[in-house]
């Protein structure tokens, strides 16, 4: 199994993020994580997806995308030639004895409390996955009371921007 | 400031200025704002079938016989839902249709309201395209983008929802000058370097065959490939999708490939070195089991639609283009290639596949008690009406043996529904066909089991002159599943038996419905009885040929089975000569 994160550039239309989504379900792709949110051009979205694929090629999956006529443009970005960054929020329980830790830990993976409760604290926390993914493992034991992550957005590294960035003649739409 | 019209009146002149000259529908009340102004207008013809399958279909076989697009129309709900199956035919077939629904008042949308259904996101995954127009303005724009989708690049269906409301508001008729899709871009032009490449390929190939589809029909590309086969001798198959592509009475013409198909298509593309793919893409019905199959060849891959390459089967040369393009530049390379002293040799490799031919034609057993064999029907009527009729066939035995028995001459000329496999296809892709080519002989074959699915459109032709000719391959079952019930089932015939020789009586429906009924059920009477319903000019006929249950469809390659194993009868695997 290979994951890749894919940036795609779409027509800001009604319906357009249930033709994708219908598109990776019916074709069998495994969506990750999505991400979708407006760019500088008006009436152009940019979709952030993580797309785990097994037994095909992800060209299948860039192709197909492709023929929807709502798409205009696909990059798939390298991580190490990319910036990708998620958001969590997470409910962590805190009482007395072990409210200090917790903002501790808080401050050493450069997270923000947001709220704060008798007996619970809110963390904002940004970051890669891996990086959340080990916050989460440190707070674990004291115990989480709710949480709540975005897809994943990423931006390519460097002065070029993706609609610097040319296709493959092969992907283009038929 | 142009004249200030409503949405509907709007929606008819955008199917005028989009070249319309015939719609199938049904009006209900989201679509009734349309229908009356269509009701004045000049150049587009409704014709009113009695069920919106039959429409969508009609739509379907108008496209398919004359290249042109396919307009058919429903209302709201249950009106719309009723085109999804030839929606999702025409998407799998490349068939270029627009389908105009009506959908409830934009205020209504989303309260479940009365004859509610969401359209656009039901047909979301079986059209090229849709749209959901709620605003009239936009009507122009949309029906010009939906014609331009389903005509260009690799052909398809696009559905044009429009709210009752948008058909009602007040707009002004603009008729867009330019087509404006960023995300469409369709590449025609081949690239030379793989075109280059292909040839050289194809001259350096002992074996190669020319592994034909249904996109070079869908591509006007017959002539070319015409030229192509002649120029270089190499053997040509031709798909389900492509018969009548290339003529059947060329000498390099093996047959159809696939599940079906004769022992030499299938040999040939077992044992070649190299395919060169036009318009064609892999489906499981040709490769049978896909790792087994052509395992000793290369594949060139020449399709418009670039997600076919690679999808089923690896290309070593791919080439995204219009085949109507690409054969010509093939064509110019390899006589390039010729110029400087290549020339391919395929004497070995034709003595091969003549060998299979001549051993393995393709063929069927009579049957003693004087029954009618289907195959001898369907071989007579072919012969009878010749390659200038156009054929329509529903899905199962009678459409295997109407590809196999009958000689196909032009493209366009054999309509059948490949990909989906829609029984009741027939009688109203028939109709479809008559309207758009109303000069030729058009054949509806079906089975009885698939006219019992759409022959409500007995009515819409009687009524509306339009005289096509049905022969019924009446074996009173489910024929192609009762095969398989007979292979693999232990000939336990669970639910096939339609007992159409008692109900109903097809001569008696077919007069009920205002046309000529006949029977034939011997073989002395065959030929007189099709001379019959051809004599019979502008007239409807429906031939009931009442023929034996249990006839099969050989060779066959069992489902999921390989190539390799092709039996030509039960239990009989032919030679393949490789020693």
């Amino acid at each position: 199994m290979s994951r890749h994160t894919l940036s795609v550039l779409v027509e800001d239309k009604p319906g357009v993020l249930a033709r994708v989504a219908s598109l990776f379900s019916r074709r069998g792709f495994n969506i990750e994580s999505l991400a979708v949110g407006p760019t500088e051009v008006p009436d152009i979205s940019r979709m952030t997806i993580v797309v785990s694929v097994t037994g095909l090629p992800l060209e299948q999956v860039t192709k197909q995308l492709n023929k929807l006529i709502n798409v205009l443009k696909i990059v798939e970005l390298d991580p190490d030639a990319s910036v990708q960054r998620e958001i969590m929020l997470v409910k962590v329980r805190a009482e007395t004895d072990t409210r200090s830790h917790i903002l501790e830990t808080a401050q050493l993976f450069r997270a923000k409390v947001v709220d704060v409760a008798a007996d619970a604290v809110t963390i904002e926390a940004t970051g890669k996955s891996d990086k959340l993914a080990a916050l989460l493992r440190v707070l674990e034991p004291y115990g989480i009371k709710e949480l709540v992550k975005s897809g994943m957005v990423a931006v390519g590294r460097g002065p070029r921007s993706i609609s610097d960035r040319s296709m493959r003649p092969a992907e283009r739409s038929a | 400031m142009g004249e200030k019209i409503t949405g509907a009146q709007s929606l008819v002149y955008a199917l005028e200025a989009a070249g319309v000259d015939v719609a199938f529908g049904i009006p209900g009340g989201a679509i009734l704002p349309l229908y009356d102004p269509l009701m004045d207008s000049p150049k587009v013809r409704h014709i009113l079938v009695r069920h919106e399958q039959g429409a969508g279909h009609a739509a379907e076989g108008y496209a398919a016989a004359t290249g042109r697009v396919g307009v058919c129309m429903a209302t709201s709900g249950p009106g719309a839902t009723n085109l999804v199956t030839p929606i999702a035919d025409a998407n799998m077939d490349s068939v270029p249709i627009v389908a105009i629904t009506g959908q409830v008042p934009s205020g209504s949308i989303g309260t479940d309201a009365f004859q509610e259904a969401d359209i656009r996101g039901i047909t979301m995954p079986i059209t090229k395209h849709n749209f959901l127009i709620t605003n009239p303005d936009e009507i122009p724009r949309a029906i010009a983008e939906a014609f331009h989708l389903a005509s260009t690049g690799r052909p398809g269906p696009v559905l044009v929802d429009v709210s009752k409301d948008a058909m009602q508001a007040k707009t002004e008729f603009i008729w867009p000058t330019s087509i404006d899709l960023p995300g469409y871009h369709p590449v025609t032009k081949p690239h030379a370097k793989q075109v280059r490449e292909a040839a050289r390929m194809i001259m350096a190939a002992k074996q190669p065959v020319l592994y034909v589809g249904g996109g070079v029909i869908r591509a006007r590309a017959s002539d070319t490939l015409r030229r192509l086969a002649d120029l270089t001798g190499i053997p040509v198959v031709t798909t389900l999708m492509a018969r009548g592509a290339f003529p059947d009475s060329h000498p390099q013409h093996l047959g159809m490939p696939g599940m079906h198909g004769t022992v030499a298509a299938v040999g040939a593309l077992q044992k070649s070195d190299l395919l060169i793919t036009l318009g064609a893409r892999f489906d499981d019905r040709v490769t049978g089991h896909l790792e087994s199959f052509a395992p000793n060849a290369a594949v060139i891959h020449a399709d418009i639609d670039p997600a076919e390459i690679g999808k089923n089967r690896q290309a070593d040369v791919p080439i995204v283009g219009d085949l109507a393009e690409i054969i010509p530049e093939l064509i110019l390379a390899i006589e390039a290639e010729q110029l400087a002293g290549k020339v391919g040799e395929y004497e070995a490799w034709w003595a091969l596949l003549n060998r299979m031919r001549a051993t393995y034609p393709l063929g069927y057993e009579s049957f003693d008690d004087g029954t009618l064999a289907p195959q001898y029907v369907i071989e007579r009527l072919g012969l009878i009406s010749g390659p200038e009729s156009i054929y329509a066939s529903g899905v199962g035995q009678h459409q295997m043996w109407a590809s196999q028995f009958i000689g196909y001459e032009h493209p366009n000329t054999w309509l059948n529904s490949g990909g989906l496999g829609t029984m009741g296809y027939a009688v109203p892709a028939a109709m479809g066909a008559k309207v758009g080519c109303p000069d030729k002989t058009v054949w509806a074959i079906d089975g009885d089991g698939c006219f019992q699915m759409t022959n409500q459109e007995l009515a819409t032709c009687a009524i509306n002159d339009i005289p096509i000719k049905v022969a019924l391959i009446n074996n009173g079952n489910l024929g192609m599943v009762r095969q398989w019930q007979t292979l693999f089932y232990n000939q336990r015939y669970s639910n096939t038996n339609l007992q159409t020789n008692r109900i109903p009586d097809f001569v008696k429906l077919a007069e009920a419905y205002g046309c000529y009924g006949l029977r034939c059920e011997s073989m002395e009477q065959v030929d007189a009885t099709i001379e019959k319903a051809l004599g019979m000019n502008d007239a409807f006929v429906v031939i009931d040929f009442v023929v034996h249950p249990d006839a099969m469809v050989w060779p066959m390659v069992a489902a999921g089975t390989s190539n390799d194993d092709i039996m030509v009868a039960r239990a009989m695997a032919p030679d393949w000569g490789d020693h």
